[in-house]
Formats: C-alpha cells, structure tokens, sequence
C-alpha cells in the first residue's frame, strides 16, 4: 500500500463526496472571506454617506485594466484547476501539472505588474491612500488583495516544486489541492473587488 | 473540457459588464454585483471543487454567497 501512487487512489470525479484539499485551507478561506464580507459591508456603508465623492472618484479608474486583470486571475485559476485536476488523473497525465501550475503562476505575476502599472498611473496624477475616503479604500483593500496574490504565488512556486516529483503521496496531493483553493480565493476576492470598485456606479 | 468551458463562460460575463448606459445604472450595477457572485459561485463550486464536497460545506458557501451578496445589493439600493 505504501509504495502506490496515493494520486491514483483518491476517487474521481463521479463518486461520493470528499472534502478538497487538508480541513485546515477551509479554515483560513473562511476566516478570509469573513474579513473579506465586512471589508465590503463597510465599504458600501461609507459609500452611502458620500455617493457623490465615490461616483466622481470611481471615474478616474480605468476598467478595461481592472477587466484585464479580472481575465488574468480567472484564466490563472483556471490552469491551476487543471493542474490540480491532472494531479489525481493517473502518471501520465501529471506530467503536465507542472506546466499548468507555472502557467498559472505566469499570469499571476501578470496580474502584479498590470496592478503596479495601475498604480503608478494613479499615483502620477497624485491619487493615492490619503486623497479622499474612496481611494483610501482602493488603495487598502487592493492592496491587501495584491499581498494575497504574492503570497498565492510563493505558494504556486511551492507547488509547481512538488508537482514535479516523480511520485506523490497523499499529503501531496492534498498540499497540492489546498495551495489551489488558496489561489482560488484570492480569485474570489477579486472578482467581488472588481465589481465593487470598478463596475458599481 | 468542462473546466474550460466555465472558466470562458465567467470570463466573458466580465466583458459584457462593459456595456452600460447612463439612465440604467441602477439596475445594471445590481446585476453586477449579482453578477459577480454567481461568477464566485462557479470558482467555489467547480474550481474549488465545492460540487463534490460533504455537504454542509457546500451549504454554507451558498448560504455565504446569498447572505452577503443579498446585503451588499440591499446597501447599494439603500443609498441610490
């Protein structure tokens, strides 16, 4: 039993249901996303006590990057999805996990620097943290958003690394489906963020 | 692939966000953020691999996306 390839082992798609990833990623994706639900709240509460600032404020960004980067993290997901998937799909398959997940991470870093541009374009025509209540909230919520991301990729880097191994065991696989939900909610949280921030008028 | 589809799927409805008209924006910013969260619920549910999950985590993901996502349209009519 030691010896086999747990990947192959853990139910396909079809069967019964079992828990993603280690219990302990859906602790944090809670606890984030409680966070996350009052960042919101507060966010639309402020909002109704001075619409005419956010509305006026919320011209100055730009949507098709804030689009861009929705398609970034959506399409990055997506390949992590696939690496996850091909994890638990038998040796031969696997051997592309490695390459979805670095796919993954590529667009990730996309999404970093098409942000960083973003913000050097508010920062040049002096919009930054403490020019009103609007963008002190952009500012903030964006940018605990973007820490997410660094860490959801030191975390892809991490699985990138174990995909490779020729074998996995199922605290692998495990650990390679927990850094995948991670990555996924940092992909929820910004669809949310996008709508909120640069979709809402 | 079934993954791909939905992961198109989502993305498209970020372009169609980009249509919007001046005496509608009321409603049309509600349907973004209803939008939005149905777009949540398909990364919980099919990347995160909600669908197959035991049940009671799945329920409260959907309880999550109807409860928060039920009070932020409610702020956003509040104030418009």
């Amino acid at each position: 039993m030691g010896a086999e390839d747990a990947g192959e082992l853990l139910p396909p798609a079809s069967l019964p249901r079992r828990m993603p990833g280690e219990t302990g990623i859906w602790v944090l994706v809670a606890g984030d996303l409680a966070v996350f639900s009052i960042f919101f709240i507060v966010l639309l509460v402020q909002r109704s006590s001075d619409t005419a600032l956010f509305v006026a404020s919320q011209r100055s960004l730009n949507q098709i990057i804030g689009a861009l980067n929705t398609f970034l993290m959506l399409t990055s997901s997506l390949f992590v999805a696939l690496g996850v998937g091909s994890i638990r799909s038998g040796s031969l398959a696997r051997r592309r996990a490695p390459y979805f997940i670095a796919t993954a991470a590529v667009l990730g870093l996309g999404f970093v620097l098409v942000k960083a541009y973003e913000w050097s374009e508010r920062f040049s025509v002096g919009q930054t943290v403490g020019t009103n209540d609007y963008f002190m909230f952009y500012f903030m919520y964006t940018g605990i958003h973007l820490v997410h991301v660094v860490v959801g990729l030191i975390v892809l880097a991490l699985l990138f690394m174990v995909s490779r191994r020729p074998s996995l065991d199922q605290g692998a696989v495990l650990l390679i489906e927990s850094g995948g939900i991670f990555w996924h909610l940092v992909d929820l949280l910004w669809i949310i963020l996008f709508a909120l921030f640069y979709l809402v008028t | 692939m079934w993954l791909i589809l939905v992961g198109a799927t989502i993305g498209s409805l970020t372009l169609v966000e980009a249509f919007r008209s001046p005496t509608m924006n009321r409603t049309v910013s509600t349907v973004v953020i209803a939008v939005a969260f149905i777009k949540v619920r398909f990364v919980g549910l099919d990347f995160m691999e909600l669908r197959r999950a035991p049940f009671a985590l799945r329920l409260v993901f959907e309880l999550w996306l109807i409860v928060i996502g039920g009070t932020l349209i409610i702020l956003y009519w509040s104030q418009t």
